[in-house]
C-alpha cells in the first residue's frame, strides 16, 4: 500500500503546475495506470480523497484510465496485447519481448479554473 | 461587488508521478557507476530471508572486496545490527511507516559510504509489492522467495519479478517438509520474465551460495582489491 506516497508525489506534481498556470482551482486530474505499474486504482482514489482536503484540488475528480499491457516482439515484430503475464509471443513464441505499454504511471492531464 | 468570472482549462501534462524518484535514482546510478561500485537491490517479503543471505555474502566476500548494506526497515536497528557484527559497514533506514525505500533516502546515505567500495547492498523493506515500484539507482534488482512461501507467488506478485534481474530461491533446506513445487516457481517466474537469473540457495546448508556469489563478483566488471 504504497497510493499514498504516489498521491503525495502527484500533488507536487499539481500544485506547481497550477502554480505555473496561476490557476485558482484544480477541477479535474486525469491518470494513466497501467496493469502492471503495481498500483491499485482504487486505492489511489481513495488516497486521492483524503489527500484533496484544504488543497486547491478539494473538489476535483479523479480519473483514472487503466492501460492494458501491450508488448512488442523484438524478433517477428509483433505487437500484442496481453491479458496474462505469459511473457511470450503469441505469434512466433519468442520470449524476446519488449513492454510497450502497461507499466506506466502517468499524469495525462488536469483541468484548472483560472481568471 | 465584482465577481470573477473563472475561465476553465485543460492543461496536457503526461508526466511520470514517480518521475522525481526515477531522477534521484539516475543521479545515484551515475555516481555509484562512476566509482566501480555494483549496487544490488533485494527485495521480499518480510522473512524470506534478506539479512540472512547478506550475513552469508558478507562471510564469502570479506576476504577479497569492499562491502557495505543499507537497511531499510519500518522500525528498529537490528538488520544493521546483525551486519555490522559481520564486520561490514551497515546504515539503517527506519521509514516509519513507508512499505518501501525511496531513492531519496538512499541519496541521504551516499556521503557517508566508505571511499572504497566495491559492493553495495540495499536490503528494501520487507513487502513483495510496493518496493517494485522505486528504483533506487541499483545496477542489479534481486528478488527473494522462500520455500515456505509457497510455490504459487510470482503470478500473484508480477511486478517484483518482471522487474528483477535476478530470482534468489531461500530456504531450498526446507523443502523436504513442504508441499512446494521448485520447478514450478521457476517456470512461472520465467514466463513473466524469461532474463530472470534463478538460484536455488539455504542459508542454513550454504547450497547456492558460492555460485550466487561468484554471480555478483562477475558482474563487478574488475578484479578483486588486492
Amino acid at each position: 500500500m504504497h497510493e499514498l506516497s504516489i498521491i503525495a508525489s502527484l500533488f507536487e506534481i499539481l500544485l506547481q503546475k497550477a502554480g505555473e498556470q496561476k490557476a485558482l482551482k484544480i477541477t479535474g486530474v486525469k491518470l494513466n495506470v497501467g496493469k502492471l505499474s503495481g498500483v491499485m486504482p482504487e486505492a489511489l482514489e481513495t488516497a486521492f480523497e483524503f489527500y484533496k482536503k484544504g488543497t486547491i484540488a478539494e473538489t476535483a475528480e479523479l480519473e483514472i484510465e487503466e492501460m492494458p499491457l501491450k508488448v512488442l516482439c523484438q524478433d517477428c515484430g509483433l505487437e500484442a496485447l496481453k491479458d496474462s503475464y505469459i511473457f511470450v509471443c503469441p505469434a512466433c513464441g519468442s520470449t524476446n519481448l519488449k513492454i510497450r505499454q502497461g507499466t506506466e504511471l502517468f499524469l495525462e492531464k488536469i483541468e484548472l479554473e483560472i481568471e | 461587488m465584482s465577481e470573477k468570472t473563472l475561465k476553465h482549462k485543460e492543461v496536457i501534462v503526461i508526466q511520470d508521478i514517480l518521475g522525481s524518484n526515477k531522477k534521484i535514482a539516475a543521479e545515484i546510478r551515475s555516481k555509484l557507476e562512476a566509482r566501480g561500485i555494483l549496487t544490488v537491490n533485494v527485495m521480499s517479503s518480510p522473512g524470506a530471508g534478506k539479512t540472512a543471505l547478506l550475513e552469508k555474502i558478507a562471510d564469502r566476500l570479506k576476504s577479497g572486496y569492499r562491502m557495505a548494506v543499507i537497511e531499510g526497515d519500518i522500525e528498529t536497528e537490528r538488520d544493521a545490527e546483525r551486519i555490522r557484527a559481520k564486520g561490514v559497514p551497515a546504515w539503517q533506514i527506519t521509514t516509519g511507516g513507508a512499505c518501501h525505500l525511496e531513492a531519496k533516502m538512499v541519496a541521504k546515505i551516499l556521503p557517508e559510504l566508505p571511499k572504497e567500495l566495491d559492493f553495495l547492498f540495499i536490503e528494501n523493506v520487507g513487502n513483495l509489492v510496493c518496493p517494485a515500484g522505486y528504483e533506487l539507482g541499483e545496477r542489479l534488482r534481486c528478488v527473494l522467495l522462500s520455500a515456505p512461501e509457497g510455490d504459487d507467488k510470482p503470478k500473484k506478485y508480477p511486478k517484483a519479478f518482471t522487474t528483477s534481474d535476478c530470482l534468489i530461491l531461500t530456504k531450498a533446506d526446507l523443502i523436504p517438509y513442504l508441499h512446494y513445487d521448485q520447478e514450478k516457481v521457476k517456470k512461472e517466474a520465467l514466463e513473466l520474465n524469461p532474463r530472470l537469473k534463478v538460484f536455488v540457495t539455504s542459508a542454513v546448508t550454504g547450497q547456492g551460495l558460492d555460485e550466487l556469489v561468484d554471480f555478483f563478483i562477475a558482474s563487478l566488471r574488475r578484479p578483486p582489491h588486492a
